[in-house]
């Protein structure tokens, strides 16, 4: 059977995805599963959309040859430039898509969850730019680590709700952020900030994320003579930038797609994300995926030192692919991802996400041939990590 | 006869459940607190299975939820309670809890655990009936009833649908929150008499059922109410003891007003 990156009716990929929602989320999630693929396939949504992606996010995001990072590795090496677009990641190609079918939907009010505050600044800005209510739940811990990306959504007008439930992080704030749907079903739209959560948000999260993938082919194509790679390495959290990055390759078997997890201290440790490489199947935040948890059921916080990674989940599309063997995906620590980030630096004068150096740390694990073409997602700038970079490269 | 499907049948109104969360305040306060609830005059008990993220509910049950799972309370802990008090207690008894916990467990095994620790009925909220339906087998052949949630925004199609799933009796949720809220009821009377005559079956709210008042407001349209969190926050305050608390706690709700 084809595997394929395209949920069935009921949302599911295989085994994985679903909608185990409360009855109260009952009206909300059926409006947007009845109408989304209409609304987002209509030519209105679409001529909107890909507007807003050219003038307001600045994209196509370029494909650059990373020469110096290439001759380092005896292979050539491609970065797709996700670090370029306004507000710094590929979280705003999902949030500028979402206020559009907000719009449509006639919601006045947005929400968001926020870990390290990327989402939360995508959103804030579309509310923004769309003038449009917005409220980011964010866990008090996060709050208080990453307090630039507060100011930054602050700024743009939104309201940051400080999370003191549970261990007061991304998990938490999710959960505060859906009790608040229930609580508010008709005025409210809930950008969901990755391919996690109940149907359809997976699917349509891909969807606006799948532009990564397509303007991958013509600039392969111009560059290489080819529109497949050999490879293309991204990093999961909730993995909406690697589902963004694999989904028109996914049905091409000669594609080989490979995942970076945050391993945190290491897959074999309690402090780790690595919900593919240690997690088993389990239900979070109304989806089914391989999820960390205890023999008991209870979810078990995770660790990484990319706040970006720090998910105890993953979506339902790469618990698929992982099932099916048809990407690959490894558990990056820490360390490994630390170094891949001065290694970029140095070689190539870009200074990457935190989350995005797990992915770059994959080269080091790949036995590459000198002519294939490897495509590295490069999701976010590192601006936000910079703290953790002067620490820790000083520590070195 | 299952036993909430017997409740039912006795009687028609007025009908008091009472929630907690197994575990809380002490690990061991499960088996006092169900005895007590035995010597009440309240007519049902839902036992609620912690759990690390529970969306639906508001900030007490939040938080018995976590002190729960820290006093060590799991599944298997509380299947060995229920097994020691069980002879001792005659009033219908459901589980209520998110999926995660049940299906880890191995959905067969909870069943037959459930059925043989005198278990009549379960709440999962996040088991809705497109998910239940592949479970739905398991849980008839353990005769246990599947107790599914309606709220103020459910439609008459949506309501009949749930309806085809549905037995022993419909939770309906009083508004648009999560548990414990203060907000005032969104149920109207026709409401409810919408969703008794849609399922064919008594209707019980819940959500913002926490006092005297509120209930005998709910038992005026409906065959009665769930009480969780109020019922939780008295639990905290008992200087003479779970039994009296629980008992003076029912004594308040079930007080004739004027």
């Amino acid at each position: 059977m084809n595997v394929k990156a395209v949920a069935d009716k009921n949302g599911y990929y295989g085994e994985f995805g679903g909608a185990y929602i409360p009855e109260m989320l009952y009206n909300n999630i059926s409006e947007l599963k009845s109408r989304y693929l209409d609304i987002i396939n209509s030519k209105e949504f679409r001529d909107e959309y890909m507007q807003l992606l050219k003038d307001y996010v600045g994209r196509p995001s370029p494909l650059y040859y990373a020469g110096r990072l290439s001759h380092h590795f005896g292979t050539r090496i491609f970065l797709k430039r996700e670090d370029l677009n306004h507000t710094g990641s590929h979280k705003i190609n999902n949030t500028v898509g979402q206020i559009i079918l907000a719009s449509k939907l006639g919601k006045k009010r947005i929400i968001a969850e926020t870990g390290a505050g990327q989402h939360g600044v995508a959103t804030a800005t579309v509310c923004a730019l769309k003038g449009l209510e917005c409220i980011v739940y964010m866990g008090a811990t996060d709050v208080e680590r990453q307090a630039r990306n507060v100011t930054l959504m602050e700024m743009l007008g939104a309201k940051v709700v400080p999370v003191e439930s549970g261990n007061k992080t991304l998990k938490d704030a999710t959960n505060e952020a859906l009790r608040d749907w229930i609580s508010n079903p008709e005025s409210t739209h809930y950008i969901i900030g990755s391919i996690v959560g109940p149907h359809p948000f997976p699917d349509m999260v891909t969807r606006f994320q799948s532009v990564i993938s397509l303007e991958m082919k013509s600039q392969l194509k111009e560059k290489t003579g080819s529109e497949d790679p050999d490879y293309i390495l991204a990093c999961i959290g909730g993995g909406s930038n690697a589902a963004g990055a694999f989904y028109h390759y996914v049905e091409n078997e000669n594609v080989k797609l490979i995942g970076a997890e945050g391993g945190g201290m290491g897959a074999e440790t309690d402090l780790t994300s690595a919900s593919i490489t240690t997690g088993r199947p389990g239900v979070l935040h109304a989806c089914k995926s391989l999820l960390l948890q205890t023999t008991d059921g209870q979810v078990i916080e995770p660790y990484s030192i990319s706040a970006g990674l720090d998910y105890p989940g993953v979506g339902p599309l790469h618990s698929y692919l992982h099932a099916r063997g048809r990407a690959r995906y490894y558990s990056i620590n820490d360390d490994d991802a630390l170094k891949a980030a001065k290694q970029m630096i140095e070689l190539e004068g870009i200074i990457p996400a935190l989350e995005s150096a797990h992915a770059l740390a994959l080269l080091d694990k790949m036995d590459f041939n000198s002519n294939d073409v490897v495509v590295v997602n490069l999701s976010g700038r590192g601006d936000k990590d910079l703290e953790t970079y002067i620490k820790r490269f000083d520590d070195e | 006869m299952n036993k909430i499907i017997k409740l039912f049948n006795q009687k028609s109104r007025n009908i008091l459940s009472l929630f907690f969360t197994a575990g809380y305040p002490e690990a061991d306060s499960t088996t006092e607190i169900l005895e007590a609830i035995e010597e009440s005059s309240a007519d049902m008990v839902e036992i609620g299975i912690p759990f690390s993220d529970p969306v639906a509910d508001g900030k007490v049950i939040q938080d018995s939820s976590s002190k729960a799972l820290l006093n060590g309370m799991s599944l298997e802990k509380l299947f060995e309670q229920l097994n020691v008090v069980k002879d001792r207690l005659s009033k219908p008894k459901l589980l209520m809890g998110y999926f995660n916990p049940v299906m880890q467990f191995g959905v067969e095994k909870f069943c037959k655990r459930c059925s043989e620790t005198g278990v009549d009925g379960v709440i999962v909220p996040d088991l809705p009936p497109g998910e239940y339906l592949a479970y739905r087998g398991i849980f008839e052949k353990y005769d246990l009833l599947f107790i599914f949630l309606v709220t103020p925004g459910t439609s008459k199609e949506r309501l009949k649908e749930i309806s085809g799933y549905a037995s022993g009796f419909i939770y309906a949720v009083s508004s648009y929150s999560t548990t414990g809220t203060s907000g005032s009821s969104a149920l109207k009377p026709e409401d409810v008499s919408e969703i008794s005559a849609i399922s064919g079956l008594p209707v019980l709210i819940g959500f913002g059922v926490k006092d005297n008042e509120t209930f005998r407001q709910a038992c005026s349209i409906s065959s009665g109410a769930i009480i969780g969190s109020a019922f939780i926050r008295s639990l905290d305050n008992s200087p003479h003891g779970i039994r009296q608390s629980v008992s003076l706690f029912v004594n308040n709700i079930r007080e004739e007003g004027d």
